[in-house]
C-alpha cells in the first residue's frame, strides 16, 4: 500500500491531493518510486492524456518494478533518471521550453514533489495549479536551520544533521523555497540530552 | 478576521477635488480630470485601481466606481474616462451633462480589485469597449518597469474606439485593435496558444466577454490564478421591497430605482461598502430571517452561499417576497 494519510498539522505543512486529468496542451509528469502508481491510476482515468505527456521517472529503490508499465502508457517522451539531481537539468529545460497550457503532475515522496514544485514555480506556474499526490516513503527532506545543510530522506525524529552533526528535531515547519522541512537543535540547552529517535509517524 | 483598523465611516477615505478638465473623446466617452483642492499630491495608486465618485444630483447622492486611467506615476492628477449610458441609472449622464471644469467634487481614495500580478512574465490585456480604462494605467506602469505586455482591444467602430489612435501611435507593435463593424474579432484561442509560461491574462469588458475568456482559458489548461477580470455591475432596478434592519432597529423601503445599499444610506444607516459593484465583498451582510426569493447579482458570494439564503450583498442584490430581516 503506497498511500499514507498524513495527520492534520500546522498551515505551513504541505498537503497533497489525488492526481486528476486536467485539460491542457501538454502534460509534464514527474514521479519517483511508488509515485509511479499515481501515474498508473491517472492513466486509468484518462489514458488519452499520455499522448502529449512527458514522464520523468526516478525509480529510487523500486528498480525496474514500474518502468515497463509506465512506458506502456505511451507517453510522448519518457525518461528514467538515476536520481533527482541527475534529472533536474532536464526538468529545467522542459519548463524553459514550455508554454501556457502545460499541466504539471508530481507524485511520490515529499522531497521530489517539493523540489519539482519549486522548479515549476520558478518557471512561472502558480503553486496552486501544480498537482501533487504523495505515494511511498514518508521520509523527509530536512534543512538544518543552524548550518543550512540539507539532509535527504530523514525517517527518524530526532536525527543527526549529515553536515554539522547536531541532533535535530523534525518540525512540520516547511519552506516552499527550499523544498525542505526545518530541523532544529534538540539539545542546545542541555547538550547530550537527546531523546531516543523514533520512526516518523510510528 | 481583518486586522484593518475600524474606520469611523463606511467606504474608503475621501478626497476633495476640483474638475480640472473635461475632454470629450468621442460621441459616447468623455475624460474627466481632477486636481486636489488642498494642493497636496494625490495618494499613489496601483494600476487597475478605481475611485468612487460622489455625485450630488439634486436630492440624490450617487456613488459610482470608475477605473483610474491616468498614469500611476503622476500624482498631480487623477483621471477617469466615462462612457455615457443613456439607459443607465443616471450617474454617467450626470457626469456628461452636469459636470463642468472648476466644479468641486468628492472622490474616494483608490481601491484596487484588479491589480497586475507582478510575478507574471508577460501580461496580455483583453479590453472590450470602455473596459480599456484600467489597462491605460497598467500599460503606463509596465512601460516604466520595462514589463512585457500586449493589448487586444475590441471596439464597435473606429469612431467609438476610445484611445485607439493614441495607443496605436505610441505602441504600434503591442496594440491590436479589432472593430466590430469591420467583422474583426479577437482570435482568443490562437492568442492563448503558445504564450510563454508565467503569462497572465486580464480581461475588462462586458460580462459575455469575461465569461468567454475564463472558459476558453480554462479549456486550454490555464490556471485560474493567471486569468484576471473586472466587471463593475450597476445595480438593476426591481420591484420595491421592505427590509427590517435589526441592529439599527428600523424598517426601510427599497425603491424601484435604488439599491438596498442606497436605501440604507438614505435612511442614515452607515453600511460598509467599497466598490458598490458586487466585486469587493465589503458590504456582505448576514440575513437573520427571510420569507421570499433573493435576487443575487454579485460576483462575491459563491453558489452555495447564494443558495443558503444566509448572506446578501446589498450593493447589487435584491429581494422579492414577504419579509427580509438583516443583521445591520
Amino acid at each position: 500500500m503506497s498511500k499514507f494519510q498524513f495527520p492534520p498539522s500546522i498551515a505551513s505543512r504541505p498537503v497533497y491531493g489525488t492526481l486528476e486529468p486536467r485539460p491542457g496542451k501538454a502534460h509534464l509528469m514527474i514521479a519517483d518510486a511508488e509515485g509511479a502508481e499515481a501515474l498508473l491510476d491517472l492513466a486509468a482515468r484518462d489514458a488519452a492524456l499520455f499522448a502529449t505527456a512527458h514522464i520523468i521517472f526516478i525509480p529510487k529503490g523500486t528498480g525496474e518494478t514500474y518502468v515497463e508499465r509506465l512506458r506502456a502508457l505511451g507517453p510522448a517522451q519518457f525518461y528514467v533518471g538515476p536520481s533527482y539531481a541527475a534529472s533536474v537539468q532536464r526538468i529545467r529545460r522542459v519548463l524553459s521550453d514550455a508554454h501556457m497550457g502545460l499541466q504539471v503532475y508530481l507524485a511520490g515522496t515529499e522531497g521530489l514533489m517539493g523540489q519539482a514544485q519549486n522548479e515549476a514555480m520558478q518557471a512561472g506556474i502558480p503553486h496552486g495549479a501544480i498537482q501533487t499526490e504523495h505515494r511511498g516513503s514518508v521520509a523527509r527532506r530536512m534543512q538544518c536551520v543552524h548550518c543550512k545543510g540539507i539532509t535527504e530522506d530523514v525517517t527518524t525524529d530526532p536525527f543527526v544533521c549529515s553536515h554539522c552533526g547536531l541532533n535535530l528535531f523534525v518540525r512540520d515547519h516547511y519552506s516552499r523555497r527550499l523544498a525542505a522541512f526545518q530541523g532544529v537543535c534538540i539539545d542546545a540547552e542541555d547538550p547530550g540530552n537527546v531523546p531516543e529517535p523514533v520512526e516518523l509517524y510510528k | 478576521m481583518s486586522a484593518a483598523p475600524q474606520k469611523a465611516k463606511a467606504g474608503a477615505e475621501k478626497i476633495e477635488v476640483t474638475v480640472s478638465a473635461v475632454v470629450p473623446l468621442n460621441p459616447l466617452v468623455t475624460r474627466f480630470e481632477f486636481t486636489r483642492r488642498d494642493g497636496q499630491p494625490f495618494p499613489p495608486f496601483s494600476a487597475g485601481a478605481h475611485t468612487v465618485v460622489e455625485m450630488r444630483d439634486g436630492e440624490r447622492t450617487r456613488l459610482n466606481p470608475y477605473s483610474l486611467m491616468s498614469d500611476p506615476g503622476d500624482n498631480s492628477i487623477y483621471a477617469i474616462s466615462v462612457r455615457r449610458d443613456d439607459q443607465g441609472r443616471g450617474g454617467s449622464l450626470f457626469l456628461h451633462n452636469k459636470v463642468k471644469v472648476g466644479d468641486p467634487m468628492t472622490i474616494t481614495f483608490p481601491v484596487n480589485l484588479f491589480p497586475l500580478d507582478l510575478r507574471g512574465r508577460k501580461h496580455v490585456f483583453l479590453a472590450g469597449g470602455i473596459g480599456i480604462t484600467p489597462f491605460l494605467a497598467m500599460i503606463a506602469h509596465l512601460e516604466r518597469m520595462g514589463g512585457a505586455w500586449e493589448l487586444h482591444y475590441s471596439c464597435r467602430s473606429r469612431e467609438l474606439g476610445t484611445y485607439v489612435d493614441e495607443l496605436t501611435y505610441k505602441h504600434p507593435n503591442k496594440v491590436h485593435v479589432y472593430f466590430d463593424d469591420q467583422d474583426q474579432a479577437i482570435g482568443l484561442e490562437d492568442l492563448l496558444d503558445g504564450q510563454p509560461l508565467g503569462t497572465h491574462v486580464y480581461v475588462c469588458g462586458p460580462k459575455g466577454m469575461i465569461d468567454w475568456v475564463h472558459a476558453t482559458a480554462a479549456a486550454h489548461g490555464w490556471p485560474d490564478e493567471n486569468v484576471h477580470s473586472e466587471e463593475f455591475l450597476a445595480p438593476q432596478p426591481g420591484k420595491p421591497f421592505e427590509v427590517r434592519l435589526c441592529k439599527s432597529d428600523i424598517t426601510i423601503q427599497v425603491g424601484e430605482h435604488e439599491s438596498l445599499l442606497e436605501a440604507m444610506e438614505r435612511c442614515g444607516v452607515d453600511a460598509p461598502f467599497l466598490c458598490r459593484g458586487g466585486a469587493c465583498g465589503q458590504c456582505e451582510t448576514d440575513v437573520v430571517d427571510s420569507d421570499g426569493d433573493f435576487v443575487h447579482r454579485d460576483h462575491w458570494l459563491d453558489d452555495d452561499e447564494h443558495a443558503s439564503g444566509k448572506k446578501i450583498m446589498p450593493c447589487v442584490s435584491r429581494f422579492v417576497g414577504k419579509t427580509l430581516v438583516l443583521d445591520r
